[in-house]
């Protein structure tokens, strides 16, 4: 059988899926982080296999950038949710409704 | 360099009645915003800037003469479409003889006021608001265009508001101040209706283009040249209190009296006259009429009132009504000329029995009953000496100031061959000089009838000044040739008389003369036979429900009241239902109610949970997406 582009597209949109549904289903933040993630590396995957299927590096450039920035975005996500932990001994986005009126 | 100092010289000239204008209005910001505290200070700006335009209107007619060169001086104040209004000043043999009037009397009563009003502690804010009211008055003398007369026409009524209300703390007062503001809305609105239909006709207000375009075609207001004419007259009706818009000058009287003197005796109720003989040309026959008539009314009636009043100042009050008619009746049978003289010689004389009522009024320690007063005439000698000469003057008794201009008014009225005019005119003479020197004999003659009176005491200097110079001017006035200034603007072959034939002028029209004189004469011994020992009014004996009824003033503020107000306060209540119930409740409440309503639902929307935004944002998306790429 043949691996075409279509093949790691429709991965990469079943990841995408999944991790959409993780954000909005799942109730611990941690979790919700993860499935975030998830939808950012679907992304990537569909990056990538443009890339190598139109005979470009744009691509995969692009995605490196992404994984490095994403790096330094989880340190940085890692550590509020660490910080609304200790505030807010709960890291259910139930609790955390004090944006409502 | 001779020429360059002349043109300076020939600059500063130009610029006289701008400064003269303007030093009032300097005065009163300096008294308001910086010697509010100290009173002496701010009386001394004040009369300053008065006497100051004086002195300056005096040398500016020594130079230029009454018929200056540059008649008018405006500056562009704005101009949109077709509309350019001017900021100008009018200088004409008019004009400078009012400014005359509105600084020299003006002066006299600002100093007297320095006296009257010393031992007030609101002097400071006194002055400001005279200053502020010279200042509206000027404006009104020199505006060279309709629109700027009408805004220092509600200058005047707002200084004249300040100035009746100035003892605030009094219901009366401020009463009578609203009194006298709304009346004279009333009379503005017609003014400003006029001015609106005589710019929509003519398209200028300027009073030279327009005198320009009547003259070049009289009939050039069409069929609507009579409703033209009696709307601006409607400006004078407010302003020089005529029928029916009578009621506000004798309440007006609550303000401090030289206030009284000024504003309702000298000047500005006597601008309602001035700016009628100023927009003459605008009047046809038939406007005129009716202005005649309403004059001839009002002098009447006002004269009949006055004979009951029991209050001085309510009495001269009305006889300034009395005499205000007069000048509006000469107004109406075409004589600008004889309006203009009794104007003058009023703001003389009756300035003049103003100041001394309130030199008699200070003396008797604010007793203003006549029936509290009597006897008075050994305490107070100065003031009994210039309140006679004023009320001789008032009488139309030769040969005081009165006699002449109200002489040159019966001559015009039987020249115009209006019969009837002439008979109310003498008639009024006649109970003028009846109720004036009733008030005079009650008030200096008989027995002291109470313990002020037996304590009364003449009033300092800085008052019996200003009474003795406008007592020579209330004598002399008839014969030191103020028609000369001004009699050519009105009549192009208008004779310069000498001083000599002008007091011998009345002689050639004897008839009128004769009459005047008789009717006086006999008024004031009627009121010498009644009133020379009376401890009370012998009158209402007499004369039975015809007292009462002048005294109540003919009821005219009672059937206001019944009628006119109570109509408005009908159609007040209709228009506050109509706001509170229908355009606060329905119209109002609606948008509110439904505004509230879709808030409640859409804040449902909004559970701060973040995962409820995350599933509207993806649908967002998805929606987006199906738009953009689904089709």
């Amino acid at each position: 059988m043949h691996v075409g582009l279509h093949h790691y597209l429709f991965v990469s949109f079943m990841l995408f899926s999944l991790g959409l549904l993780g954000v909005i289903m799942r109730r611990n933040l941690l979790v919700i982080y993860m499935s975030l993630e998830l939808m950012l590396n679907a992304a990537n995957l569909a990056l990538v296999s443009f890339s190598r299927f139109n005979n470009k590096l744009d691509g995969q450039v692009l995605v490196f950038f992404i994984i490095t920035v994403a790096a330094a975005e989880v340190a940085v996500g890692l550590a509020l949710i660490v910080a609304l932990y200790r505030k807010r001994q709960s890291a259910h986005v139930e609790d955390l409704t004090s944006m409502k009126l | 360099m001779t020429t360059d100092l002349k043109d300076l010289t020939e600059r500063i000239y130009g610029n006289l009645p701008w400064i003269i204008l303007f030093l009032p209005l300097f005065s009163a910001t300096v008294i308001t915003l910086f010697t509010l505290r100290t009173k002496t200070v701010s009386s001394l700006i004040s009369i300053g800037a008065v006497v100051t335009g004086f002195i300056l209107t005096v040398i500016f007619i020594n130079h230029e003469g009454w018929h200056p060169i540059t008649t008018e001086t405006s500056v562009n104040w704005l101009s949109i479409g077709g509309l350019q209004i001017d900021f100008g000043l009018k200088l004409d043999a008019l004009s400078l003889m009012m400014l005359l009037i509105v600084t020299g009397v003006g002066g006299a009563i600002h100093i007297y006021s320095y006296g009257y009003m010393d031992h007030d502690r609101s002097k400071a804010r006194f002055f400001a608001f005279l200053s502020l009211f010279t200042f509206s008055m000027l404006g009104i003398v020199l505006a060279n265009n309709f629109l700027m007369m009408f805004i220092f026409w509600e200058l005047v009524g707002v200084s004249s508001y300040l100035l009746i209300g100035f003892w605030f703390e009094k219901p009366s007062a401020g009463d009578a101040a609203k009194k006298a503001f709304i009346t004279n809305r009333l009379g503005d609105f017609g003014f400003l209706a006029g001015i609106l239909m005589v710019w929509g006709l003519l398209g200028s207000l300027n009073f030279g283009v327009l005198q320009t375009a009547m003259l070049a075609n009289p009939a050039a207001l069409g069929v609507g040249a009579t409703i033209a004419g009696l709307l601006v007259f409607c400006g004078a009706v407010g302003k020089s209190a005529q029928f029916p818009l009578h009621v506000w000058l004798a309440d007006a009287m609550e303000g401090p009296t030289p206030v009284s003197a000024l504003i309702h005796a000298a000047t500005m109720v006597a601008a309602g006259v001035y700016m009628l003989c100023r927009t003459l040309f605008l009047y046809n026959a038939d406007a005129l009429h009716v202005i005649a008539y309403i004059g001839g009314f009002t002098a009447l009636l006002a004269a009949l009132i006055a004979i009951q009043q029991n209050d001085i100042k309510r009495i001269i009050a009305y006889s300034t009504l009395s005499q205000l008619g007069y000048m509006v009746m000469a107004v109406g049978l075409n004589g600008p000329t004889p309006a203009m003289f009794h104007l003058t010689t009023h703001a003389f004389f009756k300035a003049l029995l103003f100041l001394s009522a309130g030199s008699v009024i200070l003396g008797m320690h604010h007793e203003q009953d006549i029936w509290q007063m009597g006897n008075i005439r050994k305490k107070m000698p100065i003031t009994f000496w210039t309140f006679l000469i004023g009320a001789l003057a008032l009488s139309g008794i030769p040969p005081f100031s009165g006699f002449y201009s109200k002489d040159s008014i019966l001559a015009q009225a039987l020249e115009q061959k209006n019969y009837l005019l002439f008979a109310v005119a003498v008639f009024v003479a006649a109970l003028t000089a009846f109720y004036t020197f009733r008030l005079f004999f009650v008030v200096f003659f008989g027995k002291d009838k109470s313990d002020h009176a037996k304590h009364a005491h003449e009033s300092p200097l800085v008052m019996t000044l200003p009474l003795v110079v406008l007592a020579v001017f209330a004598a002399i006035g008839g014969f030191i040739g103020i028609t000369n200034n001004y009699g050519s603007q009105f009549v192009a072959d208008h004779e310069t008389l000498s001083v000599a034939q002008q007091f011998l002028e009345p002689l050639r029209t004897p008839v009128p003369m004769l009459i005047g004189i008789g009717v006086a004469l006999l008024g004031i011994f009627l009121a010498f036979a009644l009133y020379k020992n009376a401890s009370s009014d012998p009158l209402p004996a007499k004369l039975g429900a015809l007292s009462t009824a002048m005294k109540n003033r003919f009821y005219f503020d009672e059937f206001y009241a019944a009628t006119f107000i109570r109509a408005h306060d009908f159609l007040a209540a209709v228009a506050d239902w109509i706001d509170r119930w229908i355009l606060e409740g329905a119209i109002i409440g609606a948008i509110r109610g439904g505004t509230d309503l879709s808030g409640r639902a859409l804040r449902l929307a909004q559970t701060g949970n973040l995962q409820t935004y995350t599933i509207l944002f993806v649908l967002g998306v998805v929606l987006l997406l199906y738009f953009v790429l689904g089709k």
